[in-house]
Parts: structure tokens; sequence; C-alpha cells
């Protein structure tokens, strides 16, 4: 292939030669002096186009190319006004070579290898080699992104299980402490390590020494229960003697005011009442109703007076029940259902409802 | 003659199957004697679980209650695990009603048998059931399978024994 070098307007003295073309770079020889050798590296050509042949002219190929890097080796001009070579085809090859630079375009075979070129190594291809080229390319990217998400989310989570791990110590930490104290029962009193505990709860720490020791309680649920029992006598006596918990949570809180009392604080001052010898009790049904009754309370004698309502009237149903008596309807049931328990009631369970009857089997 | 119902048929509660433990097995028993009396007053011997809900055994439409499927299934069981009830199919469908069990019908059969001095003979199926002899006996118009049922029984205890003929079944006394 036999072409000469136009640079347009110089005194180019580069007429004759061969063009040489590689994976990498396109090469020009002088064909007489076959020292003087041009290399422009393939990733500096922008673009290229023909240039046909006509009367008087040549077949051309223009090829455009970016501003040259600063470390350029020194070639036969420093630098020049124009952006582009153009190639010219005295005689034939034009088309073949076109064809081949158009395939090496497209290939960028120079962008896949890391090419140690010792004439020009800048514009050359990428460290970490993510330039997307081809179906290829964009598979590859898509595996970078995944990895990437994937290392965002380890690490992320990384941060949540470090404190989870944290907070397993702190347990432990405030659970040696809660032990040291005790064990050094002498100086420190055991309302201090009830203060010390009570700390914990209410930071949420359920420390289990607390819950083992539960029969002692903490001071905290002991004057809650004594305060209950001063308040609900009277409720309860209007009552009849019985009032769910939950019927008790909400006079209470609503009493209150301020510094309302947590479901579990009120659970856990109702289970000792026993202890400490109040005259309330906390009853749980097998329904899992939980009520507050009056230790007077009896309880046979209210499935006694039950099932003489029942015989009176034949049959009730829970709400006819509680209505006769001025109980909640909850009550109510657990009532009837404590009679049909011992026998004393059966029911009668239609699409009219559920009726209990005097147990007549 | 009407059949008599309990109490119990006219007791809403009845209906309903009770929770109690020691209130269910009364509740149960009661209905067990029931299903029985009335079928054996009706002479009936089958039942299709699926009717027997409309049935006015089940079904007490003066004080509108009626037995759930469910708990005609628990009386049936009480009433096979007691030996009055033998299920003839696999998916519980359809059932024999024994107001009588084959031994008692047996022992009946039987005691016909050797008071009339009729041991030692042969009889057909049809000649016990239908005969003009048994015409006063309570096993008169008894139905087949039980017959056999009953004859079964017989012959385990060695008083009688089924003999296949052209045209039947018969039985012979020992």
């Amino acid at each position: 292939m036999l072409f000469s070098l136009h640079f347009i307007k110089t005194c180019a003295k580069l007429d004759v030669g061969v063009v040489l073309l590689s994976t990498h770079r396109l090469l020009w020889r002088d064909q007489k002096n076959h020292e003087c050798c041009i290399c422009i590296p393939l990733s500096q050509i922008i673009f290229f186009e023909e240039q046909a042949a006509g009367i008087g002219k040549s077949a051309k190929i223009v090829i455009h190319l970016h501003a040259a890097p600063a470390n350029k080796d020194p070639g036969p001009y420093q630098h020049s006004k124009f952006s582009y070579i153009k190639l010219s085809f005295k005689e034939h090859g034009q088309i073949e070579f076109y064809r081949r630079l158009t395939e090496e375009m497209t290939q960028k075979r120079w962008e896949n290898t890391p090419v140690s070129q010792p004439i020009d190594t800048t514009a050359g291809p990428k460290a970490g080699r993510t330039r997307a080229v081809g179906i290829v390319g964009i598979e590859r990217k898509l595996e970078e992104k995944r990895k990437e998400t994937d290392k965002n989310i380890s690490e992320a989570f990384e941060d949540l299980s470090k404190l989870m791990e944290k907070a397993k110590e702190m347990v432990e930490l405030s659970r040696s402490i809660a032990n040291k104290i005790k064990d050094k029962q002498g100086d420190i009193t055991e309302d201090e390590t009830i203060r010390f505990k009570s700390y914990l709860l209410s930071m949420g720490i359920a420390n289990p020494v607390t819950r083992e020791t539960h029969g002692s309680g903490t001071h905290y649920h002991m004057q809650l229960a004594k305060q209950l029992g001063d308040m609900l006598q009277a409720p309860l006596e209007e009552r009849g003697g019985m009032m769910a918990l939950t019927e008790v949570y909400c006079l209470v809180n609503r009493a209150r005011g301020m510094e309302l009392l947590s479901p579990e604080d009120l659970v856990n001052a109702c289970k000792m009442f026993e202890s400490l010898k109040l005259p309330l009790r906390l009853r749980v049904f097998d329904s899992g109703v939980m009520v507050v009754q009056l230790q007077s309370h009896s309880e046979e004698e209210m499935i006694a007076s039950a099932l003489d309502n029942v015989s009176d009237k034949g049959s009730l149903t829970a709400e006819e029940f509680a209505k006769l008596l001025g109980l909640s309807v909850l009550l109510a049931k657990e009532r009837l259902l404590l009679a049909e328990k011992m026998g004393h009631l059966c029911r009668d369970d239609s699409v009219e409802g559920l009726r209990f009857y005097p147990n007549l089997f | 003659m009407s059949f008599e119902w309990p109490w119990q048929y006219n007791f809403p509660p009845f209906f309903t199957l009770q929770p109690n433990v020691d209130t269910r097995q009364k509740q149960l028993a009661a209905w067990c004697s029931l299903v029985l009396s009335y079928f054996r007053h009706r002479k009936l011997y089958t039942v299709d679980v699926l009717e027997a809900q409309e049935s006015p055994v089940f079904n007490n439409k003066k004080i509108e209650r009626k037995l759930s499927v469910e708990a005609i299934q628990v009386v049936f069981e009480e009433l096979r695990k007691k030996g009055n009830l033998e299920w003839m199919d696999k998916n519980k469908t359809r059932c024999l009603i024994m107001w009588r069990r084959p031994e008692e019908w047996g022992k009946l059969i039987y005691q016909w048998v050797s008071k009339n001095g009729m041991v030692n003979s042969v009889f057909t199926l049809y000649e016990l059931s239908n005969g003009d002899d048994t015409e006063n006996e309570e096993f008169h118009g008894l139905e087949d399978w039980m017959l056999l049922r009953s004859l079964q029984a017989l012959q385990t205890e060695g008083k009688a024994e089924i003999i296949t003929m052209d045209d039947g079944k018969g039985v012979k006394f020992f």
C-alpha cells in the first residue's frame, strides 16, 4: 500500500511510503528512508472518512485525530494547526485499507490488552478495564454494579450486627454489675440494688435477676400495688367485686392524669397483691381474661346466684345476664362459663346466639 | 301408637354439643337411647347421614333446633362404640342402626325355635322373617341383612349353621 501523507499547507517532506495498520496503531514508513517512521495510536483517531478519487485526485482517507497528548514523543511536527491527516492512495488499496481500519476501530482491540507501548501509553486502556465493549462490556458493567451494591449492603448490615453485639455486651455488663452489687450486699442495701434494677428496667433491658426474684419485685411495683389497693376498693364494690383489668387500666390512668402506667407495670403490680396481703386479687380465667377482684369475693356465691338468676328466667344470654347484674358483658359471660364448667349450667348454641340454661341433664 | 319423645327432646340445649365433659356424657347417652328407641318404634334400620339432619329425631321443628352434622357424627360414633351401629361404607355416609344387637336377635330366634321344638330342622330365611308361624314374633319382618347377622351370631355360638341353597340361604338349628 503506497500512499503519501498529506499535511495540507505544510512543508511536508513526507511523500511516498507505506502505511501499516496494527491492532494498536497506524504506522507510516518512508519508502526511501526506512528509518523514518511515524506512528499514530489508533486511540487517537476520533473519526475517519473516505474521499473518493476524482479526475486528477487520488482516493484519500481522512483521519481526524484527538489533540496530541502532552507527553507525545517527538514527531515530524510538534504541533499542527490541523486536527486531521490525509492518507492519499496513489495506487489502489484504499478500499481494503478503509475496511481494515474500520474493523480495527470497531474492535478497539488496543483497549483489551494492557499494551506496554514503548511509544505511547497515555491514551491507552484505562486501569480496571471497565470501558464498555459491546454486550460483554454491558454485562461486565452490570456485574460490577451488582458487586458494588452487595458490598454496600453488607457494609450497612455490618453496622447493625455490630450494634447488636454492643447491645449484648451491654446486657452482659449490666447483669454482671447487678450481680456484683448483690454480692457486695454488706455495704449496699437491698434498696439500692432494687433501684439499679429499676433503672435497667426503665431502659428496656429486661434484667433476668429481677424476673427471677420476682417474688420480692421492684420497689416501684410494690408501691404501685399499694396505691392500687387503696384506689380500687370503692370502684370494685360498686361493680360487684370484680373488674376486668382493662377497666382498671382505664380507670387508674384517667385518675392519674400524668405519669401514666404502662400495661406491664399494671400487671406486675397486680401480681403482687397476694404477697403484699392486700385485699385484692388478680385472677385469670381460662379464656385468658384477667380481672381484679376483691378478696372477699366468693366464687361459689357468685355461681349460685348466677344459677338462681338463670333458673328464674328459664334461660339467659350473656347480654341479658350482664344487664340484670349491672356487670360488663365480658364478666357476665365469664361467670356463666364458669357456672357451665362447674356443671350448673348448660348451653344452647344456635343461630339466635348463645344461651345458658340450668343443667337438667 | 305415636312415639313418645323424651323430655330432652324439647330442651334446646339438647341440640348443642355440650363442652362440659360430664354434661356431654349424659347428653350423648340420652341421644343414643332416643335414636335407638325411635328406630325401634318405626322399625327403621338404615340411615343416610345427610338425610338424617331432616329426620324428626335430629330436627325438632317445634323448638326450631336441630343437631349439627358434626354432632350427628358424634352421636353415631357413640352408638358404634356401643355396638348398635355399623357403617355401610368407608365414607361414613350410610349406616345400619341395630336397635337390637344381632346377638339379641339371635337369642330371640333361638328361643322361638326351641320353644316350638324345631331344633334340628332347617328353615329358609324367608320362613323365619316372613313365615306365617313367626307372625307374632318380634323378629317377624326383620330385614334380611339383620336376620343374617343374627344367625351368624348364633353360628359363632354353635347353635346354628347357615346353609346355602339353590334359591337362597337357609339355616339349621342345633
